[in-house]
């Protein structure tokens, strides 16, 4: 995994809520067997017309926003399946940071696996961003993950909660599976206990 | 100290809780299917690493499967080479595997239980979300993504943070023809799709109790549309009878056993929760969705609501939206809203029950001109069922097409879809725009509102046929 570094990068902005993961990944993008090259299909339905052209009605068309990193959205983000072929497509598309309120628990804990860091704000720190992204379309903020803050130039940002454990994997970019490995004599007694309480599993 | 069922499952399978790190739990049952798990096996192949244990895994395609025509080669080139992959991976790790020509193939969830694979007091995951509906058995059932499907397919373990709780209390009895779907979307509406976000849902109360198996299986299915991470129904005698003699079932002296684990599982007297929810099962109409959210939801006899009718801005601009969407006008009575195709199956309403009080209510009529019904069964085994009690017998004289087992119109991978602007009375869970095809417009219905629905052409209120 990527390394999460301290980054200053243009914010898009979403005003939608209860984007879901049929919405960010449609399913007919969902049959490939590789875990790469999703970002040219994120939010296909939204983000293309019929014949295939860009609808310039979509927010993420805007050219101040080409580039962003960073993705500031309404609340409840990443309802719906489990799919983790949403924070892929996110990532490849090329944000590492999204802001909200709230996020469904599978897609928050995807983000992570992906290098991708959900802030939680309240609902008035996010009014203040979507308002300082729409009156200042382009606008840069900076996300400092080691110190769990976000700045703004017009003085919007906010020291943001993010678990330990999550931040220090995600900052080195480490490999859970590698973390729990550590654990293997752990999980080997936890196993023979298993066995011994519950015979008819291992039946 | 008094615990929750959740509780208990939690601290018992409890590895390792490591200083500055994420508590570590065991799986013991680990499901799959074609669409979230061949990165995952990518993954383990790049590391070098093997599948822990190949016995606690169960795997059917169901996804992309077609539901007509299943000798023919599939048309698809990506989705076959999916299937393919499917089916090279677990030969490659010894799993076992229920693929399309097995008579045990059907969608995940309705599978797994017809093999009695889950019992109360597991932890069980798949790459699914609706793996939340085995909480049914009173095991802890989740979703996860698939560098986790990795995880657990390398580790048998899942580094997890604790769920708060919340309990769903549902008293009284529910009228005739409201059923387990109703339940579910009734509680989505109430609490909205984050209402239950970081919370474990447990459904109590007799009104819960009450339900079948496969009723609670439907209700358990739903608790993600509610934002829930899992839901829970505590096992009793009922779970037991359901799980005696099945292929993965405990037998003999282990039976004993098991029973005795299972029956100490329930939430003990006096245990507190962290959020608790109460609905009267008698105020609970059929419900049918009007708008692109499960919570966008109203009972039969109502009607459309108008974005002037809620406070909150959000709220309100999403009301204008799925209007638009859904090509519905504020006000209109649901019982007004014509349909052009009607789907039932799907793992929240695809098992043999709903089948049979589909039937009944399809027995004897004639599917309305211009609407396409389709009845898909769960499974093969729901299909075999239901052909040996008659129903397709039923479903066909009155014009409705009787398929193959899998997901189908549920997600709409398979082919199976609406056309932009198609509008479908759905048994199965997911209203989001072109989750059936893309400028689909789908309502949530249970079974026997999506069967009188066909005849009608329109919605109707099941209660006064
Ligand atoms: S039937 Fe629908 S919800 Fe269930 S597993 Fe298939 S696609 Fe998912």
């Amino acid at each position: 995994m990527e390394p999460y570094n301290k980054h200053e990068s243009v914010a898009a902005l979403m005003t939608r809520s209860n984007v879901d993961t049929d919405q960010i990944i449609p399913k007919q993008f969902l049959k490939k067997v590789e875990r790469s090259g999703f970002g040219i299909h994120l939010f296909h339905d939204w983000r293309f017309n019929e014949d295939g052209s860009e609808n310039t009605d979509f927010e993420l068309n805007k050219p101040a926003f080409k580039n962003a990193k960073i993705l500031v959205v309404g609340d409840n983000f990443g309802c719906g399946s489990s799919r983790e072929h949403a924070p892929w497509a996110i990532a490849d598309y090329g944000f590492n940071t999204i802001i909200s309120t709230s996020y469904a628990d599978i897609f928050y804990n995807n983000c992570f696996k992906n290098s991708i860091l959900p802030i939680i704000s309240t609902k008035e720190q996010l009014a203040s961003l979507m308002n300082e992204i729409s009156t200042n379309e382009g606008v840069q903020f900076i996300v400092d993950l080691e110190n769990q803050e976000l700045s703004s130039p017009a003085g919007n940002g906010f020291k943001f909660e993010v678990d330990s454990f999550r931040k220090e994997n995600l900052l080195k970019g480490l490999d859970d599976i590698g973390l729990t490995f550590q654990h293997l004599d752990k999980i080997d007694q936890y196993e023979e206990k298993h066995k011994q309480t519950y015979p008819w599993l291992w039946a | 100290m008094k615990r929750t069922m959740y509780e208990k499952i939690w601290d018992s399978h409890l590895v390792v809780k490591a200083p500055g790190q994420a508590p570590l739990l065991y799986v013991d049952r680990h499901l799959m299917h074609e669409v979230t798990s061949p990165q995952a096996f990518e993954g383990l192949r790049l590391a070098n690493r093997k599948v822990r244990n190949p016995h606690s895994i169960l795997a059917t395609i169901d996804h992309c499967v077609p539901t007509k025509n299943r000798d023919l080669p599939i048309a698809d080139p990506i989705a076959k080479k999916q299937i393919e992959t499917m089916a090279d991976n677990c030969q490659e790790n010894g799993l076992n595997l229920y693929d399309m020509k097995n008579p045990n193939n059907g969608v995940i969830h309705i599978v797994v239980p017809e093999h009695g694979f889950v019992h109360p007091g597991m932890v069980v995951v798949c790459g699914d979300s609706h793996t939340a509906t085995h909480g049914a058995f009173g095991a802890l059932a989740f979703g996860i993504g698939t560098s986790e499907v990795e995880h657990v397919m390398a580790s048998q373990t899942l580094p997890q943070q604790k769920s708060k709780t919340m309990l769903v209390q549902i008293d009284g009895e529910l009228s005739k023809y409201a059923s387990a779907k109703d339940i579910a979307l009734a509680i989505t509406g109430k609490i909205g799709t984050a209402g239950g976000t970081g919370h474990v849902i447990e459904y109590a109360g007799d009104a819960i109790t009450a339900l079948s198996m496969e009723g609670r299986m439907t209700l358990c299915n739903m608790a993600i549309e509610a934002g829930a991470r899992a839901g829970l129904v505590a096992p009793d005698q009922k779970t037991f009878d359901y799980l005696k003699g099945r292929e993965f079932a405990p037998s003999g002296e282990n039976w004993d056993k098991a029973l005795a684990y299972w029956k100490s599982l329930p939430t003990d007297d006096g245990a507190e929760y962290d959020t608790i929810v109460t609905l009267n099962a008698a105020d609970i109409e059929p419900q049918v969705t009007w708008g692109t959210s499960p919570e966008q939801v109203t009972g039969v006899t109502s009607s459309i609501p108008s974005p002037d009718d809620f406070n909150d801005t959000i709220k309100s601009e999403a009301c204008a939206n799925a209007l638009k969407y859904m090509g519905l006008k504020a006000h209109t009575k649901i019982t007004d809203i014509p349909v052009d195709l009607i789907f039932i199956g799907s793992c929240t309403n695809g098992r043999i029950e709903d089948f049979r009080i589909a039937a009944e209510v399809a027995k004897g009529t004639k599917v309305a001109d211009n609407v396409i019904a389709i009845a898909v069964p769960g499974s093969y085994h729901v299909k075999k069922q239901a052909e040996d009690e008659g129903l397709d017998k039923i479903f066909i004289d009155a014009g409705w097409e009787w398929r193959e087992p899998g997901c189908s119109m549920c997600l709409a991978m398979n082919g199976d879809e609406l056309t932009v602007g198609q509008r479908s009375a759905s048994t199965s869970n997911r209203n989001f725009e072109g989750r059936q095809g893309k400028g689909g417009r789908t309502h949530l219905v249970s079974p026997a509102m999506a069967a009188a629905a066909a005849s009608a052409g329109h919605f109707v209120d099941i209660r006064t046929l």
